[in-house]
């Protein structure tokens, strides 16, 4: 047996990384982004500095002036007012989406990986089904069958967004009610109700929370597509992606301003929320790097 | 006050538990040692009621334990009987919760306490084990394992259990922490009449903790009896490589020649 101090290695005995690493610059800008358009949802219309609908056929396809900022459309409507007004309708389907899919996604994991058995394999053999459907050809049939209008690609949309959720969240939970404080809070007698909603659900939340957002990204895309190809939001509703179609003949005649701009806001906040999703992943126990 | 009869797990062709039986008096202490993979965890895992039997019945001071989790009141007199510690202390408790809102939680599901008289029998369950102030207010993950062994016990003590399953509680420690959690239990022992059932690979700290003691192999109970006997006369061959793997009859837990090198 030697005294001799032992070598230092690498990582050898030095303390385990610590788990709540700060968020790195991308992330918080993300989030600042994010916040940015959540509030344009929230006080867009009292931003707007025309009527959304009001049109004006002298000044039709206009370029950026002071009176109006980033135009005029194809029947003289203010381009930013028309944006900042729909701006809430433009997320609202989205996010009502991902509050949807990710509220029965999550139940429906809890149900399968808690019970096990035949309740995990009915879930799971139904959401194999589902998950055979893409969103968007769902949403798209759903309109087509039922009307133009946001309520059924909203409804065809959650439902399609609940395998990807419920996947997700039944392994981490399947993970989680192994663990054995679960098992000693059933010993204690905890009801069950009281061991999901105390212990399960707070400590499956942040990757809840995770899903959610990055859903968020393609939810609003999918619904841009849906209003782009006019089986969404219906004329005149100022919504995104409906600009962007509305917009689209100015493309070829060189006043893509009402597509760019609405295009602008989609891709700005997809990436954003992307990079927030993704950022946020990374903290996560068990996240990458 | 434990009674185990035929007690048999299979996972489908493995026989994982084979014809276990034993019984336990009120306030007696019987240690189940065997090698890893005897099955010592499956056992002790039917016994609390987290695994179905294959066969075999177990009954708690005179009161067959049916299959299935009872509801309401049941649940909660059926925690009454028996608790548990289990082998890992890293994943024992809620990260989420602090280490006194995880006691008080076990506590209130016992006894309909609130405000100080909630925070005076969390004090004590807390006092008991030796987990400090400073301790109670934090998340699992500032505290070692054997602090986190403690809490463990704290918590299963809330229920005030008639029978106290520890599951390797020591393994996972250094020896000294082990001799401070060995003392608890016996301490525990005296001054709650709690009735133990200490699972370990570990001969050597049987004498410590417990008055009998049962070695099983490959899922069977190869002996049993009191702990001296056993100790100084083994019957069974296994049972002698066991006890020669052991220092001494007088066991003392070993020290470290030297500070380990810095
Ligand atoms: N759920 C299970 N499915 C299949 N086999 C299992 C299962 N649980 C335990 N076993 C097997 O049963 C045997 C006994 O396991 P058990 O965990 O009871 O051993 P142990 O005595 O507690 O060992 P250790 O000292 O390592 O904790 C092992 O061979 C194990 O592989
Ligand atoms: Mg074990």
């Amino acid at each position: 047996m030697s005294t001799a101090p032992a070598p230092v290695l690498p990582s050898a005995g030095r303390t385990p990384p610590v788990r709540r690493r700060r968020l790195d610059t991308a992330t918080l800008a993300a989030a600042a982004v994010v916040g940015v358009f959540v509030l344009l949802a929230l006080f867009g219309p009292l931003l707007a500095p025309h009527d959304p609908n009001a049109v004006d056929p002298l000044g039709v396809n206009a370029g950026s002036s002071a009176g109006h900022l980033l135009g005029t459309d194809d029947t003289g409507r203010d381009i930013l007012s028309r944006i900042l007004c729909g701006a809430r309708a433009s997320m609202a389907a989205p996010a009502l989406v991902v509050l949807v899919s990710t509220a029965a996604g999550t139940a429906l994991a809890l149900c399968a990986a808690w019970f096990g058995g035949w309740t995990d394999r009915l879930v799971s053999g139904a959401l194999d089904v589902v998950f055979g459907f893409p969103g968007l050809i769902m949403a798209v049939l759903a309109a087509a069958v039922f009307g133009p209008g946001l309520a059924a690609p909203v409804i065809a949309l959650s439902i399609a967004y609940l395998p990807l959720v419920t996947r997700v969240v039944r392994a981490a939970a399947l993970k989680e009610r192994s663990l054995p404080y679960v098992s000693a809070l059933g010993l204690l007698g905890a009801s069950t109700p009281r061991i999901w909603l105390r212990h399960l659900l707070p400590n499956l939340a942040p990757l809840i929370l995770v899903q959610a957002t990055i859903g968020f990204g393609y939810a609003l895309l999918d619904v841009a597509a849906v209003s782009f190809i006019g089986l969404g939001s219906q004329p005149p509703a100022p919504e995104w992606g409906l600009m962007v179609s509305n917009g689209a003949p100015g493309i070829l005649t060189g006043q893509p301003q009402q597509s760019l701009y609405a295009g602008l806001m989609i891709v700005v906040l997809v990436i954003a929320v992307n990079l927030l999703g993704s950022g946020l992943s990374r903290r996560l126990p068990g996240g990458a790097a | 006050m434990l009674e185990v009869r035929n007690l048999r797990k299979t996972f489908g062709d493995f026989v994982a538990v084979d014809d276990v039986a034993f019984r336990l008096e009120v306030g007696g202490s019987l240690a189940v040692v065997g090698e890893s993979g005897s099955g010592k965890t499956t056992t002790a895992r039917m016994i609390a009621g987290l695994e179905q039997p294959t066969a075999g019945s177990i009954a708690v001071a005179g009161k067959e334990r049916g299959p299935g989790r009872p509801r309401g009141a049941g649940r909660r007199a059926r925690a009454r009987e028996i608790q548990m510690v289990f082998q890992d202390p890293y994943s024992s408790l809620d990260r989420r919760q602090r280490v006194r809102d995880a006691v008080a939680e076990a506590v209130r599901l016992h006894r309909p306490l609130r405000g100080p008289a909630l925070a005076a029998r969390v004090d004590e369950l807390l006092d008991l084990v030796g987990v400090d102030e400073r301790q109670a207010g934090s998340l699992p993950r500032a505290l070692s394992g054997g602090q986190r062994q403690r809490v463990a016990i704290a918590r299963a003590l809330a229920a005030e259990p008639q029978v106290l399953i520890l599951d390797e509680a020591v393994a996972a420690l250094d020896v000294s922490i082990q001799a401070q959690i060995l003392n608890l239990l016996a301490h525990i022992r005296t001054t709650t009449g709690t009735t133990l059932l200490f699972i370990t690979h570990d001969l050597g700290v049987v004498p410590h903790i417990c008055d009998e003691v049962l070695v099983m192999r490959s899922g069977q109970v190869v002996e049993s009896g009191p702990v001296p006997s056993v100790l100084r006369e083994p019957q069974h061959d296994y049972t002698r490589r066991l006890v020669a793997s052991v220092p001494k009859p007088g066991w003392k837990p070993r020290r470290r020649a030297q500070p380990p090198a810095a």
